[in-house]
């Protein structure tokens, strides 16, 4: 289903918790919605599944005016962070609800439910688990069991909030492989909102990066990554090390030092530079590189992270280089950034 | 680790206990003054009360409370219940569903009112409606004059008894409600259940021990209270005496056997309250306890 979300509003009394969110999302896609905690991503979902009304703005789905339904109207599957099993029903009661509930003249009958639960189950996996009850099954067999009943009411949207996040970070993997090939397999539109940047990057067509109740970011995870539009976006997603710095002269310069970096066109002044600890190269000569002082040396897996400390104002970055790499503490380390984004200073305020 | 390390850290889970765990005598001493004070307060009164009932004898037993007044008063006190008891099971099920799982100004105001009844004496409960229905109350005149009897009538107990019976339900309700908050409803309408059938088979059975406890409870004191029922009821015999009202009337005309007959029926009403209360606080744990694993 074509979902189109219009520069939606959302106050809670008088703090707005979404300003003004424009989305739109293509049949079939798997669309993340990233953010930390307060972000808005969560009632953004709340509206698209009608269980939260935007205070202005519009949402379509398929053309169609979606503010218009009901939730009960909208046929979106909800898939919760803490699953919302109900705790009195099995699990192939759990299933069935949805088919169950419906008015009598839509409603199949109690074999075909019967059957359609069976199906599902069969598809996520859990086939002889029917009769047991939610408490008796684990946090991963629930959230698949969630994910059944969502799908058994053939949904054209599916909402996920936090579907990983209750789960510890071995089934969180396991169940991010299942899901990517349960939605290559019946291809649901399907968005999900989670503060993990990694699953959002890895599960994710589009990521839509989300800040204070605004949109920061919409891309494919490799724009997002490797293109962050502001300092929030880039310190969010993936680990980032911060430099303040001047550009003149289309120079980037580092206490009165040129850097070999050029500025591109970000304007004279002070600015933000941003780099990701793994994308440095060490460098032999001095002049037009950063030059760090070693004052953390830590093991990383197969690489060893450096804290330094740059200039005069020491300010402590962070760069990763191979293991083998030979340093002392207090030896000074001069290196380039192979990949960097510069923010002008007032851009880089807000962040 | 050597042995040796680990030897300390094996013993101390068996010294732990001295530590936290009283001394003999003082165990003995705690425990018997509890058991004293129980059956000095609370199983030698329950016997009293079956002995002397039955002390003139199993045909004078049932002779007092197959009499015409009496079984009028069993008859009053069921009915008042059977009219109390699910008036409280709507609005302690509207009041908990308002104040666990919506948002609005107001709700501590609510929360407190519900726990009003409580605190105070029931004789005021009964004047309340003393002096808003009686003949010289705010509204005496105007019932009078449409021939509407609340005051020594049976609405008037009933509504006394709402009143007093109160809290039992919300609650119950309430904090479970509150823990269980809103997403297996959300969840239930979203696939399209209506809000009529999530309350069903959703929000109900969720509750439904905790519901049933608070019912009993409910009941038991529906059917025993005395005193707000007491300030309304006129205490004509046949007609507005309820099973403890009865019993006090048999009391002071010296009927002691009698007295103590009817007595020993609301005696045996807690006891069977106390049985279905123990069974469920059982069931109810297990369900909370389900609810957390969950």
């Amino acid at each position: 289903m074509h979902v189109n979300v219009q520069n939606v509003v959302r106050t809670f009394g008088v703090t707005p918790a979404l300003h003004g969110v424009s989305l739109e999302i293509e049949p079939g896609e798997l669309v993340a919605l990233l953010g930390p905690s307060g972000s808005g991503k969560t009632t953004l979902l709340r509206i698209l599944a009608g269980l939260d009304i935007p205070t202005e703005g519009r949402v379509m789905f398929d053309g169609d005016d979606a503010l218009k339904l009901t939730v009960q109207q909208r046929n979106v599957g909800l898939v919760f962070q803490n699953y919302a099993l109900f705790r009195h029903m099995n699990v192939l009661d759990n299933i069935g609800f949805g088919l169950r509930v419906r008015p009598r003249t839509r409603r199949p009958s109690r074999k075909e439910i019967c059957k359609r639960a069976l199906e599902l189950l069969d598809l996520v996996q859990l086939s002889g688990l029917e009769k047991r009850f939610p408490s008796q099954l684990s946090g991963g067999q629930r959230q698949r069991v969630a994910f059944a009943r969502a799908l058994a009411i053939e949904p054209r949207l599916l909402l996920l909030d936090e579907p990983f996040g209750a789960l510890d970070a071995k089934v969180r993997r396991d169940l991010r492989r299942w899901l990517l090939e349960l939605h290559n397999k019946t291809g649901h539109t399907t968005v999900f909102v989670t503060h993990d940047q990694e699953e959002a990057l890895e599960l994710a067509d589009r990521v839509v990066v989300m800040s204070e109740g605004r949109v920061e970011q919409i891309g494919t995870p490799d724009d997002v990554y490797d293109a962050p539009n502001s300092p929030f976006v880039f310190s969010f997603i993936g680990e980032s090390s911060v430099l303040p710095v001047r550009v003149e002269q289309r120079k980037v310069w580092l206490n009165e030092k040129p850097l070999d970096l050029p500025a591109g066109d970000v304007p004279n002044g002070p600015a933000k530079l941003f780099l990701r600890p793994h994308d440095v190269d060490v460098v032999d000569n001095v002049s037009g590189a950063i030059v760090g002082e070693v004052t953390v040396l830590r093991r990383h897996a197969g690489l060893r992270r450096v804290d330094l400390e740059v200039g005069a104002q020491r300010h402590r970055i962070e760069i990763e280089l191979p293991a083998d790499f030979s340093l002392n503490l207090a030896s000074p380390v001069a290196f380039l950034p192979r990949r960097y984004r510069l923010y002008p200073a007032s851009q880089a305020l807000g962040s | 680790m050597t042995d040796a390390a680990i030897a300390p850290l094996l013993v101390a889970p068996i010294e732990g206990p001295r530590v936290t765990t009283e001394r003999p005598l003082v165990q003995v001493t705690l425990i018997g003054v509890a058991v004293i004070f129980l059956v000095l307060f609370l199983l030698l009164p329950l016997a009293a009360v079956f002995v002397e009932a039955l002390r003139a004898g199993l045909g004078t037993y049932f002779a007092a409370i197959t009499e015409p007044d009496a079984v009028a008063a069993i008859k009053l006190t069921v009915l008042v219940a059977a009219i109390a008891v699910p008036a409280n099971v709507v609005f302690g099920l509207a009041a908990s569903w308002a104040i666990a799982k919506f948002e609005f100004k107001g709700k501590s105001v609510l929360n407190t009112l519900i726990d009003l009844p409580f605190s105070v004496s029931p004789v005021i409960s009964g004047l309340i409606y003393v002096l808003l229905f009686g003949a010289q109350g705010y509204f005496g005149p105007y019932l009078q004059s449409h021939h509407i009897q609340i005051i020594f009538a049976l609405p008037g107990i009933v509504l006394a008894t709402i009143f007093v019976t109160f809290p039992f339900v919300a609650r119950e309700l309430v904090p479970l409600m509150q823990e269980q908050g809103t997403q297996d409803e959300e969840a239930a309408l979203s696939l399209g259940a209506s809000g009529w059938k999530t309350f069903l088979k959703v929000t109900l059975p969720n509750i439904r021990w905790a519901l049933l406890y608070g019912v009993v409870l409910c009941n038991a004191r529906a059917m025993g209270e005395f005193g707000a029922v007491s300030v309304v009821s006129g205490h004509i015999r046949g007609e507005t005496n309820t099973m403890p009202l009865h019993v006090e009337i048999l009391y002071n005309e010296y009927n002691f056997a009698a007295a103590f007959a009817v007595a020993s029926l609301l005696a045996l009403l807690a006891l069977i309250t106390l049985v279905i209360k123990i069974g469920l606080e059982w069931r109810y744990a297990d369900q909370i306890a389900a609810s957390r694993r969950h």
